[in-house]
């Protein structure tokens, strides 16, 4: 029982851990759209390789 | 560029309009009165100066822009656009977000320009434009992730404290040693610490401001409870006596902030940015300076400047034509949608269109002066005057607060008196149970839920009150031409004047002669052409505003347009024909060539296939119905009430006139529903307790209205109002469980029969079951109402 004064304080540096993480999420746009992203999976996407990844200037 | 389109796969079951519309239709809410100009006003985009304001450019030369998309209304539009952008060579990479209605696109400026990108993105059915950032859309944003961090933070510290507590409640049936008891106490403490002061603070601040004005709010019940609880949980972590609350302060402090920001979301939601009256001016305009024509930008302009309008245009100010003739469509001022003619003299309004002949004007108002932005500000002021529709919750709220605050005085000093230790614990029992959380959940709740089911239902909330007002509305006031009828007219009859004319041939060549007018009558007969078909060459095609157009097919002249000025090609006399020359532009055409008037060409505005059926809903519920229309033609708006079954209609009403008919009612206790689309409805919209704009009605209608018709269906109406009176009824019963569990959890607490644990655990329990009864909003009754299809 005495584990317990080692591992309280460590569930507080988790928490503190996890709140952190949450802050972060929040201020890096993850939860300012909820619904877009979870039926994006649900559209066909357009092969990649379609894209234009050449540089401007380069003979294409 | 069209094979780019047809590339693009369409998901087999629409999700909203915005995607089934097919790519050539213009977007919604430019209907009436002027089509997509040709690509060169977007060309401007390309213009490096001004792209140095919103273009940036990455190392590896690759441009990268934001954007503000208008149209998109759910994440198959935004997938769409997606696909639609992408497939431009030269795009590397597009994302479309539908939440804040805006884009980001990276593209190679050397393979594609701007323009493009833009010109895409219109032929796919939306509206897009430089990204300028706001401050209000700001403002919400910030608000919205300040909630989301408190409820973070509080919903963590909650769950750990929790976790200690369990510990606590075990060792308090068996042996707990003091030195382990103390140390989830402390741990408990350091938990609920930042909980409180980070989470909880506006709550003290609030309170703080209710006491300095001596008003009763919400908070200071709460703020009061949550101070005696921790600082008794402190008191007792140091003593080593008594009890700790710090489990029940966290739970408190988290589900109040739950509730709050669910309310947050919803006002939130109802702000709505929608493109204002500014978007549809243009920004550069021609001026005359020194008999030359500049183009300057429309702040630069002054009155009593001289400006070309070009044929196509929207007018950018209020002026005096001087030199030109031309028709002008002024829907956007009177919500009708056939032409008005000027001539040098006549005065022309910011926002209408230039149809089609150059006109030159002096400007005579410019910005807020002009017409259009003073009836904006004055149904502002309408709006602010507009009598409010008792809310529900404020007036329970009030009363109750100052009840549990004197109970809780009570309380405290009688067992003060007899039994001093106890004292403590008993309060903040008393305070917890007495906790209006649940109540606080009791209106948020049941209007997020009812709110989200209508809007996906096309039924655009844009204020907090509409579900309580719509509720008790008795009486529902409609416009006509855009409302209860469709926008644009339909061809109703084609009739042949000679025999060997066949009334198809006369159409096909009464399509080509109109082929480039924007006038109505040429979208209804661009309408009705079979998509196979092919338009007969036209030479020296001539759009006379004001007659019709005149052109020679294959070697034969022809006119289409007002009767009298056809038929004087071949020098006919007046035919009889019903209705035909009559003077009411707009309704009937004639083609005739040199020699004979060929087919007369009958059209009108049909009403909405589901308007009959929607004002007979209302009919059979009791509501009363009328019919305001700007329209001046009385025994038209007659007849079209009487086929409806509207009890009451008035022709020929100016904006003024129909507020006035609106004050009478709403003086005379009615509660008004008004539904429109024009400017010249908005005032009535700003007067009525409750408006609806239809979602192809002017930007102005938009604005001023409380909710918006997405797609035009007048059978949402009928389930907008039973949906309303559900969310009464559910509210009211949420309001009842939250004020019977508080009514019986009071004198429990005050007994001492009640744990403060206990207590925070029952006023949870009754929070959720509020949010669960709430959710029964979230589906149609059972056997949904009547006029719906």
């Amino acid at each position: 029982m005495s584990a317990l004064f080692f591992l309280i304080p460590i569930s507080l540096l988790l928490l503190g851990a996890a709140i952190a993480a949450f802050l972060w999420a929040v201020d890096h746009d993850q939860f300012d759209d909820l619904e877009q992203e979870g039926e994006r999976i649900l559209f066909d996407d357009r092969a990649s390789d379609e894209r234009d990844t050449t540089r401007p200037g380069s003979p294409s | 560029m069209s094979e780019a389109l047809e590339a693009i796969p369409t998901p087999t079951k629409p999700c909203c309009k915005g995607v089934a519309a097919p790519p050539e239709s213009p977007p919604p809410g430019e209907q009436r009165g002027e089509e997509t100009p040709p690509t060169s006003p977007l060309e401007r985009f390309d213009d490096p100066a001004f792209q140095q304001q919103f273009v940036r450019r990455a190392s590896d030369g690759h441009c990268a822009v934001t954007l503000s998309v208008s149209g998109m209304r759910c994440a198959g539009c935004a997938w769409r656009l997606e696909a639609g952008v992408n497939a431009l060579p030269g795009v590397s990479e597009a994302q479309f977000g539908v939440a804040q209605a805006r884009a980001q696109v990276r593209w190679n400026p050397s393979r594609l320009r701007l323009s493009e990108i833009l010109s895409q993105i219109e032929a796919l059915g939306c509206r897009a434009q430089p990204f300028v950032p706001d401050g209000h859309e700001q403002l919400l944003r910030d608000e919205r992730r300040s909630a989301l961090r408190r409820l973070g933070v509080s919903g963590l510290g909650t769950m750990q404290v929790m976790m200690f507590s369990i510990g606590l409640y075990t060792g308090a049936f068996g042996e707990l040693e003091p030195a382990y008891r103390d140390l989830l106490r402390l741990a408990s403490a350091l938990v609920a610490t930042p909980v409180l002061a980070y989470a909880g603070l506006p709550f003290f601040r609030s309170a703080w401001r209710d006491l300095r004005d001596r008003r009763v709010g919400a908070e200071l019940p709460i703020a009061l409870a949550l101070t005696v609880a921790y600082g008794a949980s402190v008191l007792s972590l140091f003593t080593g006596r008594g009890e700790v609350y710090f489990d029940s302060v966290c739970m408190f402090v988290f589900f109040l902030t739950l509730a709050r920001t669910i309310e947050g979301q919803l006002r939130a939601r109802s702000e709505l940015r929608i493109h204002g009256l500014s978007a549809r001016l243009p920004e550069q305009v021609h001026q005359w300076v020194d008999g030359r024509c500049r183009d300057v930008p429309l702040t630069a302009l002054q009155s009593g400047d001289v400006i070309e309008l070009r044929a196509g245009e929207v007018v950018p100010a209020d002026g005096i034509v001087v030199s030109g003739r031309g028709e002008v469509d002024e829907a956007i001022l009177s919500g009708e949608p056939t032409p008005v003619r000027k001539q040098p003299g006549d005065a022309v309004f910011a926002g209408s269109a230039n149809l089609d002949a150059p006109v030159r004007l002096r400007v005579e108002r410019v910005g807020a002066d002009s017409t259009v932005s003073q009836i904006a500000t004055l149904l502002d002021r309408a709006q602010l005057s507009k009598p409010p529709v008792a809310v529900l919750a404020d007036r329970v709220a009030r009363a109750f607060l100052t009840g549990v605050l004197l109970a809780a005085g009570a309380v405290a000093a009688y067992w003060a008196w007899f039994d001093a230790p106890r004292a403590v614990p008993i309060v903040v029992s008393v305070l917890v149970a007495t906790c209006p959380c649940a109540l606080s959940l009791a209106t948020p709740a049941a209007l997020a839920a009812a709110t989200h089911a209508l809007a996906e239902r096309g039924l655009l909330i844009k204020k907090g009150h509409v579900l309580e007002s719509l509720a008790q509305v008795g009486r529902v006031v409609f416009d006509k031409t855009g409302t209860l009828t469709e926008a644009t007219p339909v061809l109703s009859r084609v009739d042949s004047l000679q025999p060997g004319v066949d009334p198809a041939t006369a159409t096909l060549l009464a399509t080509a002669l109109e082929q480039t007018s924007r006038h109505p009558i040429a979208r209804a007969l661009r309408a009705e052409l079979p998509a196979s078909s092919t338009l007969p060459p036209v030479d020296a095609l001539e759009l006379i505003p004001g007659r019709g157009a005149a052109g020679q097919i294959g070697g034969r002249r022809f006119r289409f347009g007002r009767p009298d000025w056809s038929r004087a090609l071949a020098a006919a006399p007046a035919i009889a024909a019903d209705g035909l020359d009559s003077p009411r532009a707009g309704t009937t055409a004639l083609l005739s060539d040199d020699k004979t008037p060929l087919a007369a060409f009958y059209f009108e505005t049909r009403p909405r296939p589901e308007a009959r059926d929607a004002v007979g809903w209302l009919e059979r519920r009791g509501y009363a119905t009328a019919l305001l229309s700007g329209d001046p033609a009385r025994q038209e708006v007659a007849t079209l009430a009487t086929r409806l079954g509207i009890q009451e209609a008035h022709a020929g009403t100016s904006p003024e006139e129909k507020l006035r008919i609106a004050d009478r009612w709403v003086s005379g206790g009615d509660v008004v529903l008004a539904v429109g689309d024009g400017v010249n409805d908005a005032p009535l919209l700003g007067r009525a307790q409750v408006s609806l704009a239809m979602g192809s009605g002017s930007d102005l209608a938009h604005l001023e209205a409380d909710a918006v018709l997405l797609e035009d269906r007048l059978a949402t109406i009928p389930l907008a109002l039973e949906w309303a009176h559900r969310t009464r009824r559910v509210m009211r019963q949420n309001f009842a469980w939250a004020l019977g569990y508080n009514a019986c959890a009071l004198p429990l607490a005050a007994m001492g029969l009640l744990p403060p644990y206990l207590a925070a655990i029952g006023m949870s329990l009754s929070s959720l079951l509020v949010v669960a009864n709430s959710l029964r909003l979230r589906h149609p009754p059972p056997g949904a109402g009547g006029a719906t299809s």
